[in-house]
């Protein structure tokens, strides 16, 4: 009895056969279409971007003589290359005080910025109290007050200071743009943090502010991280403040002072405004590069169930 | 070592009463197992001896000591949590010796420690793996490595076997115990599975609704439940409920089911029922103490027949369900003596394990 019902069902195994391959065929084209359109967008999507960048290396590397001449192609270099450019910038201008003053701004905006909003999103995100939810979305809401209406008031309070025309008044105003950011970027890290693993710091014996140092900030770097660049980024481009609280050269940061100094009325010094831009380019796009590296999604990842 | 003692302690969340004054004493050494349905305030009462929750009033003794105000690092515990909750950016070694770096021990002491209680575990192999490459049960183990190296006053488990599968639960379940075996402390442990809690227990506090319904051994659980509650939370399938009168029968009692069935009291319970008499009640009976007429229980007056609605094989044994008097029943019978749903078939009460529950007070007589 049971030897005709083995070979029924190996027959119907073998009917059924050819189905999934056939099935298999379409998933592994439609797979190949999803690729080939993806690569034909991701190709327009870098030559749109790299074209602007590509277009500053080029010129940067002209003569003024070759820029200015209206006939020659500018998306190449036909007269040769020439370092002129970068040689005139670090030596004819301000371009190295700039570059300078805003090294020193973002280190200190960096800074103050971590260990502000870090040590406000622990205590927002982890110590529950009464009003913590209503003062981290308070924090959020500063946030998206613009610059271009704040400059205003901050003004004010930068002259009264003292501050004024002085690059230290972007250490004390960059982080009302930076801190409110980064703080809620890192209540959400935090948060994400399971509760038992501070719990189990707590019974280890570890105090808040070892619970933090130890656990919190190794398990959220990537959140960090990502607050560092933010910071970063917004201290090292920032345009309004400097170019309503900065006037004179020695206290200009880059942004302002590379337009101010290589821009005079229409004369446009194109070949050193495309050199200061890419120079002025390079230290965001090494950071970016480095620590991206380490901008590792899901280093949360074996401390619970999952 | 040490004892634990909570005196009338309470847990008050706004208007909610999660933990209502309850008293337990857990001498030293003893593995003591909360178990009770979701929101009985188990693990409340477990957080609240961690020091992980404030405690609305009364006392907490830990080693003589009442611990009310101390922060749970200066409690002296180890606590192992559901999941896991092991440091994800530290290797095994690290995550176990975290306690006793933040207590400054000798790294010479640290290693010894660590290594001995990897030992136990064996888990030796994995000292320097970070805990996304282990599996759950190895994750466990690292876990319950974490509170021995301590060596701490007492153990808390907060349902730690809840995320592993079933056949890797029992493993550990073994291994918890033997644990306790080698590493003497006191031991309190959380869980919502019965049989985890027969199982590892030395004793076993039945909660309900914030409060102890009973405290004992297993065996007194399992025998001589207190409450209609313990009863059936206890044992597994759950104990049979039925409606009932009480009957005077001559010199015994009697307690009549339906117009067909009634059992006899057991001599030995009849004292305690007599008041009772004519009152209805409900009459308690485990599965295994329903089953085919064997040698010795077979007698007309505990025997039935009944027509089967379910029949269920487990391999060992069958359980069956049928109903009496519109009220469903389970028996757990021999598989070979096993009638088919729909048929027939005789059944006897072994009715020296029954229980007479007083319905307003759920209290077993």
């Amino acid at each position: 009895m049971s030897v005709p019902a083995i070979s029924a069902e190996r027959h119907t195994v073998a009917e059924r056969g050819p189905q999934p391959i056939r099935h298999r065929a379409s998933l592994a084209r439609s797979r190949r279409w999803a690729l080939a359109t993806s690569y034909v967008f991701l190709v327009l999507f870098a030559i749109f971007f790299l074209a602007p960048p590509y277009y500053m290396i080029v010129t940067s590397l002209k003569s003024d003589a070759e820029v200015a001449h209206m006939a020659t192609n500018p998306w190449i270099i036909a007269d040769g290359i020439t370092f002129d450019q970068y040689w005139l910038l670090f030596t004819q201008s301000d371009f190295l005080i700039y570059f300078r003053n805003t090294a020193v701004v973002t280190v200190c905006v960096v800074a103050i910025t971590m260990v502000v909003s870090v040590l406000a999103a622990f205590s927002l995100g982890r110590m529950k109290f009464w009003g913590s939810g209503l003062l981290a979305t308070g924090i959020f809401l500063t946030y998206l007050v613009p610059d271009t209406l704040l400059f205003i008031p901050l003004f004010q309070i930068v002259r009264a200071l003292g501050l004024l025309n002085s690059y230290w008044s972007m250490v004390l105003v960059y982080p009302t743009l930076t801190v409110p950011f980064c703080t809620w970027i890192m209540i959400g890290y935090f948060q994400s943090i399971p509760k038992e693993l501070d719990e189990a710091a707590l019974v280890d014996g570890a105090g808040q502010m070892q619970m933090l140092l130890k656990i919190f900030i190794p398990v959220a770097l990537p959140g960090i991280i990502a607050a560092t660049i933010f910071a970063f980024t917004v201290s090292w481009a920032a345009f309004v403040y400097p170019m309503a609280f900065l006037y004179s050269s020695d206290q200009q940061v880059l942004t302002v002072g590379t337009v101010t100094s290589l821009i005079r009325a229409d004369v446009y010094k194109w070949g050193m405004l495309m050199a200061g831009a890419l120079v002025a380019a390079a230290p965001p796009l090494v950071i970016y590069a480095f620590l991206m590296d380490y901008y590792i999604a899901g280093l949360t990842a074996g401390a619970t169930k999952g | 070592m040490a004892e634990v003692v909570l005196r009338s302690v309470v847990k008050r969340y706004d208007d909610v009463e999660a933990v209502r004054a309850i008293d337990l004493d857990i001498p030293d050494n003893e593995f003591v197992v909360l178990v009770g349905p979701s929101g009985c305030g188990k693990s409340t009462t477990l957080r609240m001896i961690a020091g992980l929750e404030e405690i609305t009033s009364g006392e907490i003794h830990i080693g003589g000591e009442v611990v009310n105000d101390l922060p749970p690092k200066d409690r002296d515990i180890a606590m192992v949590f559901q999941n896991y909750a092991l440091y994800p950016h530290m290797t095994v070694f690290e995550n176990m010796s975290f306690g006793l770096r933040l207590r400054k021990f000798a790294r010479a002491e640290i290693k010894r420690r660590v290594e001995d209680a990897a030992r136990i575990l064996d888990i030796t192999d994995l000292l320097d793996r970070r805990p996304k490459a282990l599996s759950g049960g190895q994750r466990q183990r690292v876990a319950m490595g974490r509170a021995i190296v301590r060596n701490p006053k007492v153990f808390l488990f907060d349902e730690p076997l809840s995320n592993l599968d079933a056949k890797l639960r029992v493993q550990m379940r073994t291994e918890i115990k033997r644990v306790h075996q080698k590493v003497k402390t006191t031991t309190v442990y959380v869980t919502h599975d019965q049989v985890e809690a027969m199982t590892l227990a030395d004793r076993v506090v039945v909660m309900n609704q914030g409060r102890i319904e009973q405290i004992g051994t297993p065996q007194e659980l399992y025998h001589r439940p207190r409450t209609r509650f313990v009863a059936g939370f206890i044992g597994s399938p759950a104990m049979n409920f039925v409606s009932c009168r009480l009957e005077q029968a001559g010199s015994g009692l009697r307690a009549r089911i339906s117009d067909k069935l009634s059992l006899p009291v057991p001599a030995a319970q009849a004292p305690r029922c007599r008041s009772a008499v004519g009152k209805d009640l409900i009459l308690g009976l485990r599965p295994e103490h329903i089953t085919e007429p064997r040698h010795g229980n077979g007698d007309a007056e505990n025997a039935f027949t009944a027509t089967l609605d379910v029949v269920e094989p487990m391999g060992m044994e069958t359980i069956v369900y049928f109903t009496i008097d519109g009220q469903e029943v389970c028996a757990r019978v021999d598989p070979m003596s096993a009638a088919g749903p729909g048929e027939p078939m005789r059944l006897a009460a072994n009715i020296e394990h029954m229980h007479l529950i007083d319905p307003p007070t759920g209290a077993v007589l």
